[in-house]
Protein backbone atom coordinates (compact mmCIF):
# COMPACT_ATOMS: atom_id res chain seq x y z
CA UNK A 1 0.00 0.00 0.00
CA UNK A 2 1.77 2.87 -1.25
CA UNK A 3 -0.93 5.27 -2.47
CA UNK A 4 -0.79 8.15 -0.32
CA UNK A 5 -1.34 12.06 -0.41
CA UNK A 6 1.25 14.78 -1.09
CA UNK A 7 1.74 17.54 1.32
CA UNK A 8 0.05 20.00 -1.22
CA UNK A 9 -2.37 17.83 -1.23
CA UNK A 10 -2.71 17.50 1.70
CA UNK A 11 -2.67 21.31 2.09
CA UNK A 12 -5.52 21.76 -0.94
CA UNK A 13 -7.99 19.31 1.42
CA UNK A 14 -7.09 21.76 4.21
CA UNK A 15 -7.92 24.79 2.51
CA UNK A 16 -11.34 23.23 1.50
CA UNK A 17 -12.44 23.68 4.73
CA UNK A 18 -11.85 27.73 5.90
CA UNK A 19 -14.56 29.59 5.30
CA UNK A 20 -15.52 32.66 3.62
CA UNK A 21 -14.14 35.57 5.67
CA UNK A 22 -11.96 32.99 8.16
CA UNK A 23 -8.91 34.32 9.73
CA UNK A 24 -6.05 31.83 9.65
CA UNK A 25 -2.71 31.12 10.79
CA UNK A 26 -0.16 28.97 8.96
CA UNK A 27 2.70 27.15 10.46
CA UNK A 28 5.99 27.53 8.77
CA UNK A 29 6.89 24.52 6.16
CA UNK A 30 3.65 22.69 4.53
CA UNK A 31 1.21 24.52 6.08
CA UNK A 32 2.21 27.42 4.35
CA UNK A 33 0.88 25.97 1.37
CA UNK A 34 -2.83 26.08 2.29
CA UNK A 35 -2.84 29.66 0.95
CA UNK A 36 -2.28 28.56 -2.48
CA UNK A 37 -5.76 26.28 -2.29
CA UNK A 38 -8.33 28.85 -1.60
CA UNK A 39 -11.01 27.57 -3.01
CA UNK A 40 -12.31 30.57 -5.60
CA UNK A 41 -15.01 32.62 -3.94
CA UNK A 42 -13.84 32.79 -0.51
CA UNK A 43 -11.60 35.28 1.42
CA UNK A 44 -9.64 34.76 3.95
CA UNK A 45 -7.34 36.43 5.83
CA UNK A 46 -4.18 35.16 6.65
CA UNK A 47 -1.91 35.62 10.06
CA UNK A 48 1.70 36.06 10.54
CA UNK A 49 2.90 36.33 14.27
CA UNK A 50 5.68 38.67 13.33
CA UNK A 51 3.25 41.48 13.19
CA UNK A 52 0.71 41.17 9.89
CA UNK A 53 -2.70 40.40 8.72
CA UNK A 54 -3.43 39.83 5.43
CA UNK A 55 -0.35 39.70 3.24
CA UNK A 56 -0.05 38.91 -0.28
CA UNK A 57 1.89 36.17 -2.24
CA UNK A 58 6.04 36.19 -2.07
CA UNK A 59 7.78 39.07 -4.61
CA UNK A 60 9.67 37.91 -7.38
CA UNK A 61 13.44 37.36 -6.98
CA UNK A 62 14.95 40.51 -6.67
CA UNK A 63 12.31 42.71 -5.72
CA UNK A 64 12.18 41.13 -1.81
CA UNK A 65 11.74 43.73 0.87
CA UNK A 66 13.60 42.49 4.45
CA UNK A 67 11.09 44.39 6.38
CA UNK A 68 7.86 42.55 4.74
CA UNK A 69 8.48 38.80 5.86
CA UNK A 70 6.56 36.23 7.06
CA UNK A 71 6.99 34.34 10.47
CA UNK A 72 9.35 31.97 8.14
CA UNK A 73 11.75 34.93 7.78
CA UNK A 74 10.39 34.72 3.80
CA UNK A 75 9.37 37.70 1.74
CA UNK A 76 5.81 38.64 1.31
CA UNK A 77 3.81 41.79 -0.46
CA UNK A 78 0.83 43.77 0.60
CA UNK A 79 -1.86 43.98 -0.84
CA UNK A 80 -4.99 46.11 -0.25
CA UNK A 81 -6.53 45.92 3.51
CA UNK A 82 -3.07 45.13 4.82
CA UNK A 83 -2.61 45.67 8.09
CA UNK A 84 0.62 45.72 10.76
CA UNK A 85 0.70 45.47 14.31
CA UNK A 86 3.45 44.85 17.29
CA UNK A 87 4.45 41.57 19.09
CA UNK A 88 2.26 41.47 21.96
CA UNK A 89 -1.16 42.82 19.64
CA UNK A 90 -0.14 40.10 17.18
CA UNK A 91 -0.33 37.11 20.18
CA UNK A 92 -3.24 39.04 21.55
CA UNK A 93 -4.76 37.87 18.03
CA UNK A 94 -3.48 34.38 18.62
CA UNK A 95 -4.36 33.52 22.72
CA UNK A 96 -7.67 35.93 22.48
CA UNK A 97 -9.69 33.51 20.39
CA UNK A 98 -10.21 36.08 17.55
CA UNK A 99 -8.27 33.20 15.00
CA UNK A 100 -10.88 31.23 13.46
CA UNK A 101 -8.50 28.61 12.40
CA UNK A 102 -4.43 27.41 13.06
CA UNK A 103 -3.19 25.14 10.71
CA UNK A 104 0.17 23.44 12.13
CA UNK A 105 2.54 20.89 11.15
CA UNK A 106 3.01 17.70 13.86
CA UNK A 107 5.68 14.90 15.06
CA UNK A 108 3.03 13.44 17.10
CA UNK A 109 -0.62 13.55 17.74
CA UNK A 110 -2.45 11.90 20.63
CA UNK A 111 -6.05 10.92 20.67
CA UNK A 112 -6.56 13.08 23.68
CA UNK A 113 -5.50 16.07 21.26
CA UNK A 114 -1.66 16.42 22.83
CA UNK A 115 0.35 17.94 19.85
CA UNK A 116 4.34 17.05 19.46
CA UNK A 117 5.62 19.66 17.24
CA UNK A 118 8.89 21.77 18.43
CA UNK A 119 11.20 19.05 20.25
CA UNK A 120 12.52 15.21 19.17
CA UNK A 121 14.49 15.50 22.40
CA UNK A 122 17.41 17.17 24.60
CA UNK A 123 19.48 17.12 22.13
CA UNK A 124 20.89 20.18 20.13
CA UNK A 125 19.56 23.82 20.45
CA UNK A 126 16.05 23.32 21.87
CA UNK A 127 13.76 26.73 19.60
CA UNK A 128 10.21 26.97 20.29
CA UNK A 129 9.24 30.35 18.35
CA UNK A 130 5.12 30.35 19.03
CA UNK A 131 4.47 26.65 18.63
CA UNK A 132 3.32 26.49 22.10
CA UNK A 133 1.36 30.11 21.47
CA UNK A 134 -0.35 29.03 18.11
CA UNK A 135 -2.03 26.04 19.80
CA UNK A 136 -4.05 28.10 22.10
CA UNK A 137 -6.95 30.41 21.05
CA UNK A 138 -7.81 29.61 17.74
CA UNK A 139 -11.37 27.71 17.07
CA UNK A 140 -9.97 25.06 14.87
CA UNK A 141 -6.46 23.97 15.32
CA UNK A 142 -5.86 21.63 12.83
CA UNK A 143 -2.73 20.10 11.87
CA UNK A 144 -1.35 18.41 8.47
CA UNK A 145 0.92 15.17 8.82
CA UNK A 146 1.90 12.06 7.51
CA UNK A 147 -0.20 9.30 8.65
CA UNK A 148 3.03 7.27 9.63
CA UNK A 149 6.93 8.33 9.80
CA UNK A 150 9.88 7.38 7.98
CA UNK A 151 10.23 3.99 9.49
CA UNK A 152 5.84 3.48 9.03
CA UNK A 153 5.36 4.06 12.49
CA UNK A 154 1.77 6.15 13.59
CA UNK A 155 1.74 9.79 13.92
CA UNK A 156 -1.81 9.49 15.74
CA UNK A 157 -1.28 7.98 18.55
CA UNK A 158 -2.67 7.08 22.31
CA UNK A 159 -0.24 9.87 23.83
CA UNK A 160 2.81 11.44 22.44
CA UNK A 161 6.68 10.40 23.62
CA UNK A 162 7.81 13.39 22.34
CA UNK A 163 8.05 16.41 24.81
CA UNK A 164 4.64 18.10 24.31
CA UNK A 165 3.82 21.71 22.34
CA UNK A 166 0.14 21.64 23.99
CA UNK A 167 -2.13 19.99 25.85
CA UNK A 168 -5.75 18.95 24.42
CA UNK A 169 -5.31 21.69 21.56
CA UNK A 170 -6.11 19.58 18.25
CA UNK A 171 -9.35 19.65 16.68
CA UNK A 172 -8.78 17.87 13.46
CA UNK A 173 -6.04 16.25 11.40
CA UNK A 174 -5.08 16.10 7.75
CA UNK A 175 -3.01 13.30 7.02
CA UNK A 176 -1.83 11.89 4.06
CA UNK A 177 -4.77 9.14 4.47
CA UNK A 178 -7.49 10.28 6.24
CA UNK A 179 -9.73 12.94 7.38
CA UNK A 180 -9.81 12.58 11.26
CA UNK A 181 -11.47 15.00 13.81
CA UNK A 182 -10.53 14.67 17.93
CA UNK A 183 -13.86 14.72 19.79
CA UNK A 184 -13.89 14.07 23.76
CA UNK A 185 -10.28 12.59 23.80
CA UNK A 186 -11.33 9.99 20.47
CA UNK A 187 -9.93 9.65 17.43
CA UNK A 188 -13.49 10.36 14.64
CA UNK A 189 -12.64 8.99 11.27
CA UNK A 190 -14.30 11.41 8.52
CA UNK A 191 -13.14 10.59 5.55
CA UNK A 192 -10.32 7.79 3.95
CA UNK A 193 -8.55 7.31 0.68
CA UNK A 194 -10.74 5.02 -1.18
CA UNK A 195 -8.11 2.79 -1.54
CA UNK A 196 -7.76 1.97 2.06
CA UNK A 197 -10.29 -0.30 4.37
CA UNK A 198 -11.04 1.09 7.91
CA UNK A 199 -8.57 -2.10 9.09
CA UNK A 200 -6.05 -1.35 6.50
CA UNK A 201 -6.21 2.56 8.11
CA UNK A 202 -6.92 1.18 11.73
CA UNK A 203 -3.15 -0.76 11.35
CA UNK A 204 -1.47 2.36 10.66
CA UNK A 205 -2.95 4.31 13.73
CA UNK A 206 -1.81 4.10 16.89
CA UNK A 207 -4.83 4.43 18.87
CA UNK A 208 -8.48 3.73 18.16
CA UNK A 209 -10.55 4.73 15.11
CA UNK A 210 -13.99 5.49 16.26
CA UNK A 211 -16.73 5.74 13.05
CA UNK A 212 -19.51 7.89 14.12
CA UNK A 213 -21.74 8.50 10.63
CA UNK A 214 -20.90 7.79 7.62
CA UNK A 215 -17.04 8.50 6.16
CA UNK A 216 -16.29 10.08 3.03
CA UNK A 217 -14.16 9.04 0.50
CA UNK A 218 -10.97 11.46 0.92
CA UNK A 219 -10.63 12.19 -2.76
CA UNK A 220 -8.18 15.36 -3.88
CA UNK A 221 -6.97 16.05 -7.33
CA UNK A 222 -3.64 14.92 -8.86
CA UNK A 223 -2.46 18.47 -8.27
CA UNK B 1 13.82 69.01 25.17
CA UNK B 2 16.32 67.16 22.96
CA UNK B 3 16.72 63.23 22.94
CA UNK B 4 19.11 62.86 20.09
CA UNK B 5 22.67 61.71 19.98
CA UNK B 6 25.45 62.73 17.77
CA UNK B 7 26.23 59.83 16.89
CA UNK B 8 26.40 56.00 17.48
CA UNK B 9 29.26 55.83 19.65
CA UNK B 10 27.45 58.25 21.64
CA UNK B 11 24.09 56.16 21.61
CA UNK B 12 25.75 52.83 23.34
CA UNK B 13 28.31 54.66 25.39
CA UNK B 14 26.37 54.08 28.64
CA UNK B 15 26.06 50.25 28.18
CA UNK B 16 27.95 48.40 31.26
CA UNK B 17 29.00 44.72 31.93
CA UNK B 18 26.54 42.46 32.91
CA UNK B 19 23.28 44.86 31.78
CA UNK B 20 20.31 43.42 30.49
CA UNK B 21 19.92 44.56 26.83
CA UNK B 22 16.86 43.89 24.76
CA UNK B 23 17.04 44.07 20.64
CA UNK B 24 14.75 44.46 18.47
CA UNK B 25 13.62 42.62 15.89
CA UNK B 26 12.29 39.51 14.01
CA UNK B 27 15.30 37.57 12.12
CA UNK B 28 17.17 40.73 10.58
CA UNK B 29 13.63 42.70 9.65
CA UNK B 30 13.37 45.45 12.49
CA UNK B 31 16.90 44.48 13.92
CA UNK B 32 19.57 47.93 14.88
CA UNK B 33 22.35 46.32 12.88
CA UNK B 34 24.38 49.72 13.05
CA UNK B 35 23.73 50.04 16.30
CA UNK B 36 24.49 46.41 17.72
CA UNK B 37 27.85 47.00 15.41
CA UNK B 38 28.67 50.37 17.68
CA UNK B 39 28.62 48.50 20.77
CA UNK B 40 30.89 45.90 19.25
CA UNK B 41 33.26 48.55 17.75
CA UNK B 42 33.05 49.80 21.60
CA UNK B 43 33.46 46.34 23.34
CA UNK B 44 36.81 45.99 20.74
CA UNK B 45 38.32 49.51 21.83
CA UNK B 46 37.86 49.50 25.49
CA UNK B 47 36.86 45.69 26.40
CA UNK B 48 33.43 46.98 27.64
CA UNK B 49 30.43 46.00 27.92
CA UNK B 50 30.66 42.14 28.55
CA UNK B 51 28.90 39.38 30.40
CA UNK B 52 25.44 41.02 28.38
CA UNK B 53 21.93 39.40 28.84
CA UNK B 54 20.92 39.54 25.84
CA UNK B 55 16.45 39.84 25.08
CA UNK B 56 15.97 39.09 21.56
CA UNK B 57 13.63 36.76 19.49
CA UNK B 58 16.38 35.23 17.86
CA UNK B 59 19.68 34.13 18.38
CA UNK B 60 21.18 35.63 15.34
CA UNK B 61 22.28 34.65 11.90
CA UNK B 62 26.09 34.52 9.61
CA UNK B 63 28.19 37.03 11.18
CA UNK B 64 26.91 40.43 11.37
CA UNK B 65 24.16 41.76 13.63
CA UNK B 66 23.61 39.94 16.69
CA UNK B 67 25.58 36.53 15.70
CA UNK B 68 28.49 38.88 15.61
CA UNK B 69 27.87 40.44 18.95
CA UNK B 70 27.31 36.54 20.82
CA UNK B 71 30.72 35.63 18.15
CA UNK B 72 32.60 39.05 20.01
CA UNK B 73 32.02 37.08 23.48
CA UNK B 74 30.10 39.81 24.67
CA UNK B 75 27.09 37.45 25.71
CA UNK B 76 26.72 35.14 28.68
CA UNK B 77 23.01 34.80 27.94
CA UNK B 78 20.39 34.71 26.39
CA UNK B 79 16.74 34.72 26.37
CA UNK B 80 14.77 34.20 23.40
CA UNK B 81 11.81 32.26 21.47
CA UNK B 82 13.41 30.76 18.71
CA UNK B 83 17.68 30.16 18.49
CA UNK B 84 18.21 29.13 14.93
CA UNK B 85 18.19 30.32 12.15
CA UNK B 86 19.05 30.14 8.14
CA UNK B 87 23.11 30.14 9.48
CA UNK B 88 23.34 29.85 13.24
CA UNK B 89 26.48 28.48 13.24
CA UNK B 90 27.90 31.42 16.18
CA UNK B 91 24.90 30.75 18.84
CA UNK B 92 25.06 26.99 18.36
CA UNK B 93 28.86 26.07 18.66
CA UNK B 94 28.71 28.24 21.81
CA UNK B 95 25.71 26.71 23.66
CA UNK B 96 26.80 23.74 22.70
CA UNK B 97 30.47 24.21 24.01
CA UNK B 98 28.23 25.54 27.71
CA UNK B 99 29.63 29.56 26.62
CA UNK B 100 26.42 30.77 26.52
CA UNK B 101 23.30 30.50 28.53
CA UNK B 102 20.19 29.87 26.72
CA UNK B 103 16.33 30.74 28.65
CA UNK B 104 13.83 29.60 26.14
CA UNK B 105 10.71 31.29 25.50
CA UNK B 106 7.75 30.87 23.66
CA UNK B 107 7.60 33.77 21.17
CA UNK B 108 3.71 35.08 22.55
CA UNK B 109 5.24 34.73 26.18
CA UNK B 110 8.03 36.32 25.43
CA UNK B 111 6.24 38.65 23.58
CA UNK B 112 3.49 39.58 26.43
CA UNK B 113 6.49 39.83 29.47
CA UNK B 114 8.33 42.52 28.16
CA UNK B 115 4.96 44.07 27.68
CA UNK B 116 3.91 43.81 31.11
CA UNK B 117 7.64 45.01 31.89
CA UNK B 118 7.01 48.16 30.31
CA UNK B 119 2.96 48.37 31.62
CA UNK B 120 4.32 47.88 35.39
CA UNK B 121 2.68 44.05 35.71
CA UNK B 122 4.82 41.77 37.77
CA UNK B 123 3.20 38.88 36.39
CA UNK B 124 0.30 37.45 34.27
CA UNK B 125 -1.63 33.56 33.72
CA UNK B 126 -1.37 32.61 30.05
CA UNK B 127 -2.66 29.06 28.50
CA UNK B 128 0.61 28.81 26.51
CA UNK B 129 3.37 26.27 27.89
CA UNK B 130 0.68 24.47 30.29
CA UNK B 131 1.63 20.90 30.00
CA UNK B 132 4.95 21.05 28.86
CA UNK B 133 8.48 21.01 29.61
CA UNK B 134 8.70 25.08 29.55
CA UNK B 135 6.12 25.39 32.27
CA UNK B 136 8.39 23.18 34.81
CA UNK B 137 8.41 25.23 38.22
CA UNK B 138 5.95 27.80 37.62
CA UNK B 139 2.36 28.26 39.55
CA UNK B 140 -0.16 27.02 37.56
CA UNK B 141 -3.47 28.21 38.15
CA UNK B 142 -7.41 27.25 36.90
CA UNK B 143 -9.55 30.02 35.70
CA UNK B 144 -12.90 29.71 34.27
CA UNK B 145 -12.27 25.93 34.49
CA UNK B 146 -9.43 26.12 32.04
CA UNK B 147 -5.41 26.07 33.17
CA UNK B 148 -3.20 28.91 33.14
CA UNK B 149 0.55 29.16 33.69
CA UNK B 150 1.72 32.47 35.70
CA UNK B 151 4.58 33.94 33.60
CA UNK B 152 6.27 37.27 34.92
CA UNK B 153 7.60 40.89 33.82
CA UNK B 154 10.77 40.60 31.79
CA UNK B 155 12.12 44.35 32.14
CA UNK B 156 16.29 45.68 31.20
CA UNK B 157 18.30 48.22 31.29
CA UNK B 158 18.68 48.94 27.96
CA UNK B 159 16.87 48.45 24.41
CA UNK B 160 18.54 48.88 21.02
CA UNK B 161 15.76 49.51 18.61
CA UNK B 162 15.04 50.30 14.77
CA UNK B 163 12.16 52.44 14.04
CA UNK B 164 11.51 54.68 10.62
CA UNK B 165 10.83 58.19 11.59
CA UNK B 166 11.84 59.62 15.06
CA UNK B 167 11.50 63.58 16.16
CA UNK B 168 14.26 65.17 19.08
CA UNK B 169 10.84 64.28 21.18
CA UNK B 170 11.16 60.31 20.75
CA UNK B 171 8.13 59.97 19.13
CA UNK B 172 8.90 56.73 16.75
CA UNK B 173 7.24 55.32 13.56
CA UNK B 174 8.13 51.93 12.13
CA UNK B 175 8.02 50.47 9.04
CA UNK B 176 5.86 47.44 7.61
CA UNK B 177 6.63 44.07 9.93
CA UNK B 178 9.89 45.77 11.06
CA UNK B 179 7.87 46.70 13.96
CA UNK B 180 7.64 43.53 15.58
CA UNK B 181 8.93 43.75 19.54
CA UNK B 182 10.63 47.37 19.06
CA UNK B 183 7.78 49.35 20.41
CA UNK B 184 7.11 46.34 23.12
CA UNK B 185 10.77 47.01 24.34
CA UNK B 186 10.69 50.84 23.75
CA UNK B 187 8.12 50.47 27.22
CA UNK B 188 10.40 48.00 28.79
CA UNK B 189 14.11 49.30 29.54
CA UNK B 190 15.38 51.99 31.81
CA UNK B 191 17.00 53.69 28.45
CA UNK B 192 16.05 53.11 24.92
CA UNK B 193 18.28 53.53 22.32
CA UNK B 194 16.44 54.29 18.91
CA UNK B 195 18.59 53.90 15.76
CA UNK B 196 16.18 56.03 12.86
CA UNK B 197 16.43 56.53 9.40
CA UNK B 198 15.47 60.08 9.39
CA UNK B 199 14.95 62.47 11.92
CA UNK B 200 12.16 65.12 11.39
CA UNK B 201 10.83 68.27 13.32
CA UNK B 202 8.66 67.80 16.04
CA UNK B 203 5.34 68.19 13.83
CA UNK B 204 6.81 65.74 11.62
CA UNK B 205 4.72 62.62 12.16
CA UNK B 206 1.47 63.18 12.19
CA UNK B 207 0.08 62.45 15.61
CA UNK B 208 -2.33 59.86 14.46
CA UNK B 209 0.72 57.73 13.23
CA UNK B 210 2.94 57.78 16.28
CA UNK B 211 3.44 54.00 17.07
CA UNK B 212 5.48 54.31 19.96
CA UNK B 213 5.40 58.14 22.04
CA UNK B 214 8.16 59.77 22.92
CA UNK B 215 7.57 59.16 26.43
CA UNK B 216 9.45 55.19 26.08
CA UNK B 217 12.56 56.98 24.08
CA UNK B 218 15.49 58.44 25.89
CA UNK B 219 17.83 58.36 22.94
CA UNK B 220 17.63 58.95 18.93
CA UNK B 221 20.14 58.49 16.70
CA UNK B 222 19.86 59.26 13.00
CA UNK B 223 21.24 56.04 10.51
CA UNK B 224 20.16 56.70 7.07
CA UNK B 225 19.89 53.69 4.73
CA UNK B 226 20.48 51.36 7.02
CA UNK B 227 21.92 47.46 6.55
CA UNK B 228 19.67 44.60 6.37
CA UNK B 229 20.44 41.46 7.94
CA UNK B 230 19.28 39.82 4.90
CA UNK B 231 21.85 41.57 2.88
CA UNK B 232 24.33 41.30 4.72
CA UNK B 233 24.07 37.71 4.81
CA UNK B 234 23.47 37.41 1.16
CA UNK B 235 26.90 38.69 0.64
CA UNK B 236 28.55 36.67 3.54
CA UNK B 237 29.10 39.89 5.28
CA UNK B 238 31.44 39.09 8.51
CA UNK B 239 31.58 42.07 11.32
CA UNK B 240 33.99 43.62 12.08
CA UNK B 241 35.64 43.09 8.63
CA UNK B 242 39.50 41.96 9.67
CA UNK B 243 37.75 39.18 11.39
CA UNK B 244 36.66 37.72 8.15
Amino acid sequence: MTDKLSPTQMAWRAAQDIADGAYVNLGIGFPEMVAKFQPPGREAIFHTENGILGFGEAPAAGSEDWDLINAGKKAVTIKPGTAFFHHADSFAMVRGGHLDVAILGAYEVAETGDLANWSTGPRGVPAVGGAMDLVHGAKTVAVITDHVTKDGKPKLVQRCSLPLTGEGCVTRVYSSLAVIDIVDGHFVLREKLASLSVADLQALTGAALRLEGPVADLDVPAL
Amino acid sequence: MDKTLPDLAAAVAGIDDGMTVMIGGFGGSGAPIELIHALIDRFLATGHPKNLVVVNNNAGNGHVGLAALIEAGMVARLICSFPRSADPVVFTERYLAGQIELELVPQGTLAERIRAGGAGIPAFYTPTSVGTNLAKGKPVEVFEGRSYVQERWLKADVALIKAHLGDRLGNLTYRMAARNFNPLMCMAATTTIVQVSQIVDPGGIDPEAVITPGIFVQGVVEVPHPQQEEDLNRAKAVYPEAAA
